[in-house]
This record gives structure tokens, C-alpha cells and sequence, in this order.
């Protein structure tokens, strides 16, 4: 089992530097995001988009931001749990807690952090009626093995660079490939659409513009998607649906750890960014007070009052004694 | 100082929403449906970096047209029909004055 001082439950931002200021304290931290790379939305959404409201940076790349809080936090050797959600959560008596993911990690800890930003990012699913009922049965929101859909018929759904890219690397596997889009060009990258062109050239793939994935019909395992097109509807027999629309977050399985919630946020005091559950903390876009911005530079703040308190918890009977790094400097653990 | 001008929003119950929005302060619509507590996410800020502002322009004013990057993240919305825009890339000003939109609806 894993053990540290502070899990931290999202590796934003907010939940990188939260390493530094509790490293400064001498508290271990361990961080767990669903994504499969730390940054959060500034990796995920907005990698290229300059950030001007940085103190000190007049501005900077989210993405150079996020390795700037990589190189940070180093001193402090934080450990990892890439691609997993934090999903349950056991309070034990001596007041620490046991964290599992949802793949069955195990995580002990004096303290919890919730940096969660927007929520955990989950794909996001078309709205059509009975598609739930076949994930796993023919409906997949994501390629995890490609073997799968060896000599399988496939209907891929989507414009972006995965559903083009998962097209071409699936053509030499699957028996044949649909891909259906919404509109007659594609956002992914250029060669990746000349690629796919070439493919339904050739006879390869079917390519369907301007149609969309209205219905889905089998009985224990998917069959056929009804698709509507500008002239017509009609059913096409598949073994395999795979919607690649991209990722958007939701709250998850944080929503039942008894957290005060309001409007997806979670409510805290603002002394120390403790919520209503003893030991744990809420920090960044993620909590709520009255006043609240999402900002950064308010989530680095909210993180360094809150590993103050988060200390006081871990080591209740020691007495924390301020100092600046300009003082001591950064004396990382080994 | 500018007048404000009128907005209808219509929720996804269906009910109006008449809101005012300044036109000298830079905003955009889902901004102005955010600020009046209407159900709009605006995950990414308003960088037409996602889909959750997503909404149908019910009346014909004269908007600007949707960038690629606009067309690019309706891609990614579900029930997007010919009227479809994000709210965050239509600026409030003078000429949508009156303007309708409704809300589009959000899946799981």
C-alpha cells in the first residue's frame, strides 16, 4: 500500500504546487488523476494557450507552466497514480484514510487534498437511447486494446484527431471500418485527415459526412447503429460503436463522500480550506466561499494556507515555525 | 455610458429569462447567462475549447460568423442543429440587441 502525509486528488496546477509548499513543511504528498498526465486542464485543454495572470510571468504557456511546476516540485520526490480515480474513501480510527481507485490502488493517508478542479474527465457519451446498456457489449468510449477488433466490423464516431487516428490504425485490423462525422471536414491534424481521405479512396474505410449515430439496436451484445444522414436513415450492422468525442469533466465519486456540495463545488472554510469532513481539504477550482474566483494564482494560495493546517493534523504535536526560502532555501527530501 | 441591451434565454424547461447586458465591458453571452446563475458551464473559460455553452439562436440578428475553432468544438457537442453556436464566442454588442437563444440540452 501506498503511504504519504497529503493525497492530493488532482494533479492541476494546483495540486502540483501543493507539493512544494507542504515539502517546505516536510509533508510528503502522493497525487492520483484520472488523466494518464499531470497538468490537468492546462495539459488537457489548453497546452498552447498563453496564460497572462501568472505573477511574475508576463505571460506563459499552460503547457511550459505545468513543467515549470514539474521542475518545482522535484526536491520533493511526489509519487504518482497516472490514469486512476480516487473513488472510495474509509475513514479509519486513528483518523487517517485509506483512498482506492477505481483500479484498486491502495492509498493511505494523514490528509486529504481534493484538487479536482472541474471534475474528472470522463468521455463524453452521444445522447442516444439504450447505448448505455451496451458499454462493454460493442459500445466503447475509448481503444484500450486494438486486438479486439481484429476481423470485427467497427463504426467509428467523431472528427477530432482520435476518432482519425484510431480510424487509420484500426484499418489494417478490423474487418471494416464506418467512419461517421458531423460535418464534411475535420479538426485533427492535416495529415491524419489525408490519410483517412486517402483510406475511403481507396476503398478502404467508409466515410460518412454530415450524419450522426441516432439509435442502436441488439440483444446481449451490440448489433446494428441507426444513422441518419442528410438524405436518409437506416441501419447498419456493426460489432463494435467506439464515440470518440472528447473528454468533459464531471464531480464523480467525490459527490458521495458526504462533502458539502454547492453547484458542483465544494463548500470550505476559507481560514484553511477545510471542508466539512475532518481531515479532509478542498483547494482550486474545485471549492467554494463566498467570493470565490477560479483563478491559479488563487488556487496556489488556497494551497499554501491549507497544508498550514494540513500540518498541524499530521504532526499535532509539533510546533510549525514559519520561514521564508529566501532564508532556508529548498531542502527537498531524499 | 453605453445602454444595456435585451436578451432572451430560454431554459432548457422552457421558461424565458429576460436578461440586460452592458456592451462597453468586453463580454460575451455565456458570460452574461453564467453571471445570471442560468444552468450554462463554460468549462473552459470562453477559448471555444469545449462544448458546454452550446446553444440555438432562435431569432435572425446579424451575428458574427462561428471560427474554425468554434465549428471544430461543435464537434464535440451532442444535438447540434443548423442554429447551434457556442454563447461564448457571440460578443454583446448593439446589433443583438433583442436577440433570443435557447439552451441546448446537456447529456450524460
Amino acid at each position: 500500500m501506498i503511504k504519504t502525509d497529503i493525497l492530493i486528488i488532482g494533479a492541476g496546477p494546483c495540486g502540483l504546487f501543493t507539493v512544494f509548499e507542504a515539502g517546505l513543511l516536510k509533508l510528503k504528498c502522493h497525487l492520483i488523476d484520472v488523466l494518464p498526465q499531470v497538468g490537468g486542464q492546462l495539459s488537457e485543454i489548453y497546452p498552447k494557450k498563453p496564460i497572462y495572470d501568472i505573477p511574475g510571468f508576463p505571460s506563459i504557456l499552460a503547457g511550459d507552466l505545468v513543467d515549470n511546476l514539474m521542475e518545482q516540485i522535484k526536491p520533493f520526490n511526489p509519487s504518482f497514480t497516472l490514469g486512476e480515480q480516487a473513488s472510495e474513501i474509509k475513514k479509519l480510527n486513528d483518523g487517517s484514510f485509506e483512498v482506492i481507485s477505481n483500479k484498486g490502488t491502495k492509498i493511505h493517508t494523514k490528509v486529504i487534498a481534493i484538487a479536482g478542479g472541474l471534475g474528472s474527465f470522463e468521455p463524453r457519451k452521444p445522447p442516444i437511447d439504450g447505448l448505455l446498456q451496451f458499454e462493454d457489449l460493442g459500445v466503447d468510449y475509448m481503444v484500450k486494446d486494438p486486438e479486439k477488433y481484429r476481423n470485427k466490423r467497427l463504426l467509428i464516431a467523431g472528427g477530432g484527431d482520435s476518432a482519425l487516428d484510431w480510424t487509420i490504425e484500426l484499418s489494417d485490423i478490423a474487418d471494416h471500418i464506418t467512419m461517421i462525422h458531423r460535418r464534411n471536414s475535420f479538426r485533427g491534424a492535416l495529415d491524419s485527415v489525408d490519410k483517412v481521405m486517402e483510406l475511403s479512396k481507396a476503398g478502404k474505410i467508409d466515410l460518412i459526412t454530415e450524419a450522426q449515430a441516432i439509435g442502436v439496436k441488439g440483444k446481449s451484445h451490440l448489433e446494428a447503429i441507426e444513422i441518419k444522414t442528410k438524405e436518409n436513415v437506416y441501419w447498419l450492422d456493426v460489432d463494435h460503436f467506439i464515440p470518440l468525442f472528447g473528454l468533459s469533466p464531471k464531480l464523480g465519486p467525490i459527490a458521495d463522500w458526504g462533502l458539502s456540495i454547492t453547484r458542483s463545488a465544494i463548500d470550505v472554510n476559507t481560514l484553511d480550506y477545510s471542508t466539512n469532513v475532518d481531515g479532509i481539504y478542498a483547494i482550486g477550482d474545485i471549492n467554494n466561499y463566498e467570493g470565490k474566483l477560479k483563478l491559479i494564482l488563487c488556487g496556489f494560495h488556497e494551497a499554501t494556507l491549507m497544508v498550514q493546517s494540513a500540518f498541524k493534523r499530521v504532526y499535532p504535536d509539533q510546533k510549525l515555525s514559519f520561514k521564508y526560502t529566501t532564508v532556508s532555501g529548498v531542502n527537498g527530501f531524499n | 455610458m453605453e445602454e444595456n441591451i435585451k436578451l432572451t434565454v430560454i431554459d432548457r424547461e422552457g421558461t424565458e429569462h429576460n436578461l440586460e447586458a452592458p456592451t462597453d465591458m468586453n463580454f460575451n453571452l455565456m458570460e452574461i447567462m453564467k453571471a445570471a446563475e442560468l444552468p450554462v458551464e463554460g468549462t473552459c473559460g470562453g477559448m471555444a475549447l469545449c462544448a458546454s455553452c452550446h446553444c440555438y439562436i432562435e431569432s435572425d440578428h446579424p451575428l458574427n460568423q462561428p471560427s474554425d475553432d468554434e465549428e471544430d468544438m461543435l464537434d464535440q457537442a451532442f444535438f447540434v442543429e443548423d442554429n447551434s453556436r457556442l454563447s461564448c464566442q457571440i460578443p454583446i454588442v448593439e446589433s443583438i440587441n433583442g436577440l433570443t437563444v435557447t439552451l441546448a440540452p446537456v447529456s450524460e
